[in-house]
């Protein structure tokens, strides 16, 4: 692995050239101001990023640094004032709220710290609720939803209610989720934030093997270190700008996973 | 989402919250089972005035004599010196073209003596018209003839209930009864024809020839020989009832050298005029009763809308959490109408089944005929649906309309 160190890409340096066609994220001077009575608040103040398919990329910085509202903007929950975004080829800035939600079915999947799965309702079905929005058919939305439940390694508890399941257990379950649409980029919003170290390093791990495994593409928004660590890029935030982006050299690996080495990378090509 | 995977959602948020469910739905149980009641109670009391009203006669109308004023103490109707005669019904029958059928009456009380029994009943002097004019039949053996009429013979028809209490089981046809003190035959059975709008029973008669009264009965000489007290007359149809009224009118004012106005002067009645009071009267109460039941659905209509509202509150997070998976602003609206719709619906089938034993219960207890028609259920049905719809919507359309990113934070 060549450990390189990324400059950071803030809004001064305008318009980038760059729309390398195989990336799978590209985000240009991307503002957000939230207007507060008389006050502005310029949540983000001109991020441009790039994100490769595969890629693991953790996004860190302080609360109010941006992360989240970033987060939300390439999840396409929220819009830009500014900017242009490009996910899997579509231009998202266009797109009216029902043509969002279609991106959200198919090319995003969410995985957030407090789980957000249905309550009352079973973990098969919680998977099941991407498919049954895609309109897929009934039997099909169960082999699919089944087979997530088995990646992640809880096919024993597809009929469990989520108050039946253990924090790790219900993360999973959020995974499949995320999973189960087949869609290319995987958001991950503080996923461990709620559980102890041992949860945590299981989660992690099954984000890796999907990373790595079916070249999912994770972003990952933490503010703990040994978590953005399992992650082969780091992004920082401050300000509403990218402060670094630089690849990590150590990744962590998660217990009972071979070395990073041992695996091979899909790497994109680095932004000038 | 299939419709069926909506249902099930509906279903479970109800089963999350049963009791509330059953208060919010509780509005629209009463308003639809008011109603179903309410139409069932006025379409039995329409049903009774048309029943009543048939078993009157056929577009009926009819003429009363003038009452009299003799040094200012008035005799009542039919008193007047001008009374009717049989001539006027004569005249009425050739000159007027609405009126069809016209039946000069006598009417009075008699005792009824027979093998030891005896009754007090009406006794009415007619002719064979008179059946044709009250669309009566006769059940068993046959009327007299309009000979029986002319030469007043001994004969007489006779109504159930005096059939009942005069003869009991056996069987009166060919027998002879004793009209105070004349002795006729029976020729015949009415057919039941029950009580009036006035609870008189119309059975409790017994039906002579019109000279047989007047000449044998009550040995009438002179002049009262072709009296009569009134005349039924039947219009060609019911629209033609106020144009005959006038005519015959008219004509009567004629012939008996009055003026309009006059108290002396005979009068008609158009009875078609009661029937239409009769059914304006149970129109207006079941219009009532039904705005009352309109009401009560409003207002189950608005806690309906009241509980969506609380509910899509509650469920925030549960719609960022669809949201963010892909559900689109149409899923979201159309999964809380249809709660809405869900729970209006059930509480429009138990109003209806309530609606139905309260109308059952009702008629039993106040001897009060009600009808259920399968109108007031699906009118019930709709209304209910179409309340869901009403007050379902803005919560609904609420829902969708939320801000994912908010949903999602909302705790």
């Amino acid at each position: 692995m060549v450990a390189r160190e990324r400059r950071e890409a803030g809004a001064a340096s305008g318009p980038t050239a760059v729309a390398s066609s195989d990336a799978l994220i590209v985000v240009r001077n991307f503002t957000k101001d939230y207007v507060m009575g008389d006050f502005t608040v310029n949540a983000l103040r001109g991020v441009s990023l790039e994100i490769g398919r595969a890629e693991f990329v953790a996004v860190m910085g302080p609360s109010g640094s941006g992360k989240s509202t970033f987060m939300h903007l390439i999840g396409c929950l929220d819009r830009p004032t500014t900017g242009d975004y490009l996910i899997d080829g579509v231009n998202v800035a266009s797109l009216d709220a029902d043509e969002r939600a279609e991106i959200r079915n198919n090319k995003i999947g969410f995985v957030f710290q407090g789980f957000n799965l249905l309550a009352r309702t079973s973990a098969l079905e919680n998977v099941e609720l991407p498919l049954a929005y895609a309109g897929v058919p009934t039997r099909e939305r169960r082999e699919r939803s089944e087979a997530a439940l088995e990646a992640v390694g809880l096919s024993d508890r597809a009929g469990h209610l989520p108050n039946q399941l253990s924090g790790g257990q219900q993360q999973r379950v959020a995974i499949a989720r995320a999973l189960v649409s087949g869609a290319p980029l995987l958001l991950a919003d503080e996923p461990t934030g709620n559980l102890d170290s041992k949860t945590s390093d299981e989660v992690m791990g099954i984000l890796v093997r999907m990373n790595e495994e079916r070249g999912i593409t994770i972003v990952l928004v933490t503010h703990e270190m040994d978590i953005a660590e399992y992650a082969s890029r780091v992004v920082v935030f401050r300000d509403g700008k990218i402060e670094t982006d630089r690849l990590n050299q150590n990744r962590r690996r998660p217990a009972g996973m071979p070395p990073v080495a041992a695996v091979p990378v899909v790497q994109t090509k680095a932004r000038a | 989402m299939t419709f069926f995977g909506l249902v099930r959602i509906a279903v479970r948020a109800f089963s999350r919250h049963r009791l509330r469910a059953l208060l919010t739905a509780l509005g629209i149980i009463i308003g639809v089972g008011a109603f179903v009641t309410m139409v069932a109670i006025g379409r039995g009391a329409s049903e009774k005035v048309n029943s009543q009203i048939a078993s009157m006669g056929t577009n009926m109308l009819v003429v009363f004599g003038g009452s009299s004023n003799m040094g200012g103490a008035r005799g009542g109707m039919g008193s007047s010196a001008s009374s009717l005669t049989d001539s006027d019904a004569d005249a009425i029958r050739t000159t007027c073209d609405t009126v069809k059928y016209a039946a000069p009456m006598i009417n009075s009380q008699a005792q009824i003596v027979w093998n030891g029994s005896n009754w007090a009943s009406s006794i009415t002097g007619t002719t064979p018209e008179y059946l044709a004019i009250r669309s009566w039949n006769v059940q068993r053996g046959a009327f007299f003839g309009q000979r029986d009429v002319e030469a007043g013979n001994k004969v007489c028809v006779l109504g159930q209930t005096v059939v009942d209490q005069v003869f009991g089981g056996d069987d009166p046809i060919g027998q002879f009864i004793r009209v105070r003190t004349l002795s006729c035959q029976v020729l015949g059975v009415m057919a039941r024809k029950g009580q009036n709008q006035m609870g008189q029973d119309q059975d409790d008669v017994v039906l002579m020839p019109l000279n047989t009264v007047r000449r044998k009965l009550f040995n009438m000489g002179g002049a009262a020989a072709s009296s009569v007290s009134r005349i039924l007359l039947s219009a060609n149809s019911a629209s033609d009832t106020k144009r005959a009224s006038a005519q015959v009118e008219a004509l009567l004012r004629q012939r008996h050298h009055t003026v309009e106005g006059d108290p002396e002067a005979p009068s008609v009645r158009d009875l078609t005029e009661f029937a239409e009071m009769a059914q304006e009267t149970t129109r207006t109460m079941t219009l009532l009763l039904a705005g009352i039941a309109a009401v009560s659905l409003v207002v189950g209509g608005i806690g309906i809308m009241n509980i969506m509202l609380v509910s899509v509150t509650e469920r925030t997070r549960e719609i960022g959490i669809r949201m963010a998976v892909g559900a689109k602003g149409k899923h979201v609206l159309v999964q809380f109408l249809l709660e809405a719709i869900l729970l209006t619906l059930a509480g429009g089938l138990v109003g209806m089944g309530l609606g139905t034993g309260a109308a059952k219960l009702f008629s039993d207890i106040m001897e009060w005929p009600t009808e259920l028609g399968w109108q007031s259920y699906s009118i019930g049905f709709s209304f209910s649906m179409v309340v869901g719809v009403v007050f379902g919507f803005y919560p609904a359309w609420r829902a969708s309309r939320l801000d994912p990113i908010e949903a999602l934070r909302y705790e």
